[in-house]
């Protein structure tokens, strides 16, 4: 029978995700799959994880008090999460987000009482870092979590993601997971490493579609700073329909409904699972797919065309 | 001859082109080559004859500083991907 229990918050939930084994997407007997199934978190992402522990470290630190308010600059799911976090805790929270987000965000965002400030869409995420950086320097009044510089997040997934599938498995030989901040893959690779010394950390990242690349030069560009591209042992360019025809294959064998993250992750694990001869290929799969319905590519003729102007992950 | 995919960013300095070619047999020769022929290029690709920090470069899909650097090989047919260093999401 099973035990009685309950939870005395929401935020006690965060984490200790289910792991699942793909049999079905495996393309071989001697390579078995996993998946790290992150949209189980209370809000349906990974990012309660780092939302959680940026906010804990901040008021254990000292640095963020009553009455002060949360800005953050992101492409929706971190801040879902910090709303969360933000609404428990009592604090105010503005999100920078570029303007060409899935409506799901922005209506989840309001939902839950937060501001949003929108970036120019063709500024894609950098352009959400830019505007999120000028707005805090501007008003002292708001503490930004930051999670692309802040080591709360590697920190929780090193401590939370990577602990948890290191705990799970007797041997993992290669680690998927997409990139966005690094979090996930510095964190969680870190973590695996020390169990696994010939672990490969994989890092499945978005080709952007020419309209949201609009930055006037290259100095523009942006590189995580808790991003060490040193660290990653394969970094794989996933395109738009590639990575949506790796939600469909998810979904279809194993009954697993990703996100489109979810969906290049799945197309990167797969490229590296054809070349192995043997081993454990783990995949963090950062949400579910609930957030993405709205979006017109499902049943376009062209995917890479119908997904070409927007910032999906 | 290797292509090479231009980003939006950096076609102003190639007259609008999305694609051009350039020679060389590894993934440095191939933008060293691409820089003589594209001078507008190189403060931008090869500052201090170094690839910039923020600029990506795929081969087969792959970020070339995963595999050997500019020193990776690039067969005649084949297509290198520029691609300025964009926050991910989250």
């Amino acid at each position: 029978m099973a035990a009685r229990t309950h939870a005395s918050s929401l935020l006690d939930l965060v984490g200790q995700t289910p792991l699942v084994e793909l049999p079905r997407l495996s393309p071989k007997e001697s390579v078995r799959l996993y998946a790290k199934l992150e949209g189980q978190n209370p809000t349906g992402s990974l990012k309660d994880r780092i939302a959680k522990a940026m906010i804990d470290a901040a008021e254990a630190s000292g640095e963020l008090e009553p009455g002060r308010r949360l800005l953050e600059p992101t492409s929706g799911n971190t801040g879902i999460a910090l709303a969360l976090v933000a609404k428990l805790r009592g604090y105010p929270l503005t999100c920078v987000m570029p303007a060409n987000v899935t409506e799901e965000r922005r209506r989840l965002l309001r939902l839950y009482g937060a501001e949003i400030v929108e970036s120019p869409a063709s500024e894609g995420s950098n352009g959400a870092v830019r505007l999120a950086l000028e707005l805090a320097e501007r008003d002292p009044s708001f503490f930004m979590p930051f999670q692309y510089g802040n080591e709360a997040n590697p920190r929780a997934h090193y401590e939370g993601t990577g602990a948890e599938i290191a705990a799970a498995l007797d041997r993992v030989d290669v680690l998927v997971a997409g990139l966005g901040t690094g979090g996930t893959l510095m964190g969680a690779g870190e973590r695996l490493r020390e169990t696994f010394p010939d672990l490969l950390v994989v890092a499945a990242e978005p080709l952007p579609g020419d309209e949201v690349m609009g930055l006037r030069s290259l100095e523009e560009g942006y590189v995580p700073p808790i991003l060490d591209v040193a660290k990653l042992d394969r970094k794989l360019l996933v395109s738009n329909a590639e990575s949506v025809a790796g939600v469909r294959l998810l979904l279809e064998r194993e009954g697993i409904f990703g996100g489109v993250s979810s969906g290049a992750v799945v197309h990167a694990a797969l490229r590296v699972a054809r070349e192995l001869e043997e081993g454990v290929v783990v995949c963090v799969l950062a949400d579910g797919g609930w957030k993405y319905l709205s979006a017109g590519f499902w049943e376009a003729p062209d995917v890479e065309e119908a997904m070409a102007s927007a910032v999906w992950w | 001859m290797p292509a090479v995919r231009i980003p939006p960013t950096l076609r102003a300095e190639v007259g609008g082109a999305r694609e051009l070619e350039a020679q060389g047999a590894t993934v440095g020769e191939v933008l060293e080559d691409l820089v003589r022929r594209y001078p507008a290029l190189e403060p931008q690709l090869l500052p201090d004859g170094e690839l910039a920090p923020f600029v990506n470069v795929y081969l087969r899909g792959e970020d070339i500083r995963t595999l050997d650097g500019p020193d990776t090989p690039v067969g005649e047919d084949e297509t290198l991907i520029l691609l300025p260093a964009m926050a991910g999401g989250g």
